[in-house]
Formats: C-alpha cells, structure tokens, sequence
C-alpha cells in the first residue's frame, strides 16, 4: 500500500467504526454470493464472511484485536437474539407438549454421544490433551462453549473457532444426512440440527421453515444446560 | 421495536445476574430466554412488536457469529499443526450427533 493510503487504514482501524462496516459489509458481500450459487449449502454465509475478513486483516496486517473492538458490537447482539429465540420456541408450544418426553431422550442421548465421539476421534487421530478439552463442548452456543471450556482446562478462543466451525459442518451437512437417513419430520430434523450445530444451525433451520427452526432453537437452548453439566463430568473420566 | 429490544436486554441482564447469585451453569442469555418462554406461556401470546424485533434479529442470525469466527487467524498456528484430528472430529462427531438425535427422537415419537 502507498504510505497515504496506509496511514489512511492506520487511522481508521484505530476506531470501531472500520471493524463494525467492515463486518456488515463482508457479510451481505457472502450473503449475495451465497443466493448468487442457489443457496448451496456448501457457499455458508458464515464461512464465506470470515475468509474476506480474515484475508483482509491478514493482507493488511491489522491485528484481530483491533477488527474485534469495532466487531464486538455486532458479537454483543448474540446475547439479545437468544434472548429472542423464545418467541418461535413459545409458537411451538401445542407440538412441544405432545414430544416432550422424546425430547428429553433425544437431548441426553445427543449431547453425550456428542461429547464422547468428538473426543475419541480427536485422540485417535493424536490431538494434544488441551485441544481435546477445547473440542468438548463444541456443540453448543458460543458464550456456554467458552466458559465450559475455561472451565475443564481448554482454550475458550480455541473453542469459540471449533464451535462456529462445527456449526457450519452442521448446517452444511445437516439437512441432506438427516433426509438420507429418512428423517421427514421438520421437528425431529430441527431438533437434531440444534443439537449438532447451535445457533449456526439454527439459521439454517430456519431457512427449512418455522418448525424446524423452532425445535432447532429449543435444542439449542436445552443442549447448553445439559452440556454445561455433562462435559465436566466426561472430561474428568476421560482424563 | 425500542421497547421490544429494551425488554430483550433486561431479560438477559436478570439472566446474567441469576446466574451470578446462583451461581448456575448456564450463561445469562440462556436463563433470559427460559424467562421470556415462561412469560409468553403465562401471557398466552407474543405481542406483534415483539414478535417483528425477535424475527428482525433472528433473520440474521449468522451474521452475529462473523466476528468471533474471525478469531480463527488468532489460531492459526495450532490449527495448521492439528488441522487433521480437529476437522475430522467436528465432521464425525457432528454426524454422529445428528443421527443419534434423530434417531431417539423418532423412536420416541413414533405414535404420537
């Protein structure tokens, strides 16, 4: 870059309006993209905005520090959204009723058979101890996926990428596995979305219908009471 | 809207300060989501502002995972290191996520 430009960036990059734009920007750039390719799971929005960001910081060298204090305060909406997510979980009301004993089931057996095969694989293939305990809670929301792991032992901003990277798998591979495999129901396809991808998923949940994105939320929500409960324990018998 | 996202933001603070007094397991944001459930069950409906805030921030509900997915280059060295067991663990235990839970869940609401 030429020295006035640079000095330009310097100047800007110092306030949190260039980390804030610049985040809106890169996402409606990978939200177009995204319906330009028919909405292929594969092009995520999530996963197109954080490559343009990521480049752009790299090619610039603005560390991630200074992007995040202009960024955090579209990271801060995360806390009102989810306070939010129970508008559509309340709409299910009458169908959450009629599954609640299933859901019980299926939200313990998901959350431990999460934890357990993330673990096992990870070592299998010879992860270091502390990215096994980074990996444990990757199923579940941000915020509850890093305090869990700051509190077995594991790197919360480790966690925090292994988190939004298991959502987009999630909402990349969710809804063809889950057709496959003959599930029909937008419930139980929400609810397994949820519990596989959180809040990611959750976003491609709710482009399948209210339904599914409801049940996705709701799973979501649960999962992260449960997990809070059962990494701790798994980690410590695994360990 | 204003005062939908005002009510959103003090159900998330009594979220947050619950789980400080209580000392639950749980983030604030969940615990303020459980409150708000209980409230519209209560209520017996969601008032049609609320409703438009809710859907306005939840349309977009990717776009709030952007900034810390970028965290990703703060990362860069383990991840290149581990980059194998990492993304291997995350696609199987995904799938193996999914389908567990599909599986139960079907079983259990067969008939219902």
């Amino acid at each position: 870059m030429s020295g006035e430009i640079r000095e330009l960036w310097v100047y800007l990059a110092a306030s949190p309006l260039l980390g804030l734009t610049l985040t809106l920007l890169a996402y409606q750039a990978a939200h177009a993209l995204y319906l330009k390719l028919g909405s292929h799971p594969l092009a995520n929005p999530v996963a197109l905005a954080v490559a343009l960001i990521v480049a752009l910081l790299t090619l610039t060298g603005t560390p991630y520090d200074v992007y995040f204090d202009g960024a955090q305060f579209v990271h801060f909406l995360l806390g009102p959204a989810t306070v939010a997510l129970a508008v559509p979980l309340y709409a299910q009301l009458p169908r959450l009723k009629q599954l609640f004993g299933p859901t019980m089931l299926a939200l313990l057996a998901g959350s431990v058979a999460s934890v357990l095969s993330v673990w096992w694989v990870a070592r299998a293939l010879g992860a270091e101890p502390r990215t096994l305990l980074s990996l444990a809670p990757k199923s579940v929301t941000t915020p509850i996926a890093m305090g869990i792991s700051e509190k077995i032992g594991g790197l919360p901003s480790l966690t925090a990428i292994l988190v939004i990277l298991t959502g987009i798998v999630g909402a990349v591979i969710g809804p063809a596995l889950l057709r496959a495999t003959g599930t029909r129901d937008p419930a139980v396809t929400g609810f397994a979305i949820g519990m596989s991808a959180h809040g990611i998923g959750t976003a491609r949940a709710f482009q399948l219908g209210e339904t599914a994105g409801a049940f996705s939320a709701l799973a979501m929500g649960l999962n992260g009471v449960v997990t809070a409960i059962v990494v701790p324990l798994i980690a410590r018998w695994l360990s | 809207m204003l005062a939908s996202l005002t009510l959103l933001l003090v159900l998330q603070l009594i979220g947050e300060v619950l789980v400080q007094w209580l000392g639950l397991p749980v983030p604030g944001p969940v615990v303020g989501m459980a409150l708000l459930f209980a409230a519209l069950v209560i209520r017996g409906d969601t008032p049609a502002p609320l409703r438009e805030t809710a859907n306005t921030l939840l349309q977009h509900l990717s776009l709030l995972f952007v900034p810390a997915g970028a965290g990703i280059m703060v990362h860069a060295g383990l991840l290149a290191r581990e980059w194998l067991p990492t993304l291997a663990a995350v696609v199987l235990s995904c799938a193996v996520t999914l389908l567990v839970t599909a599986a139960v869940l079907r079983l259990g609401a067969r008939g219902r």
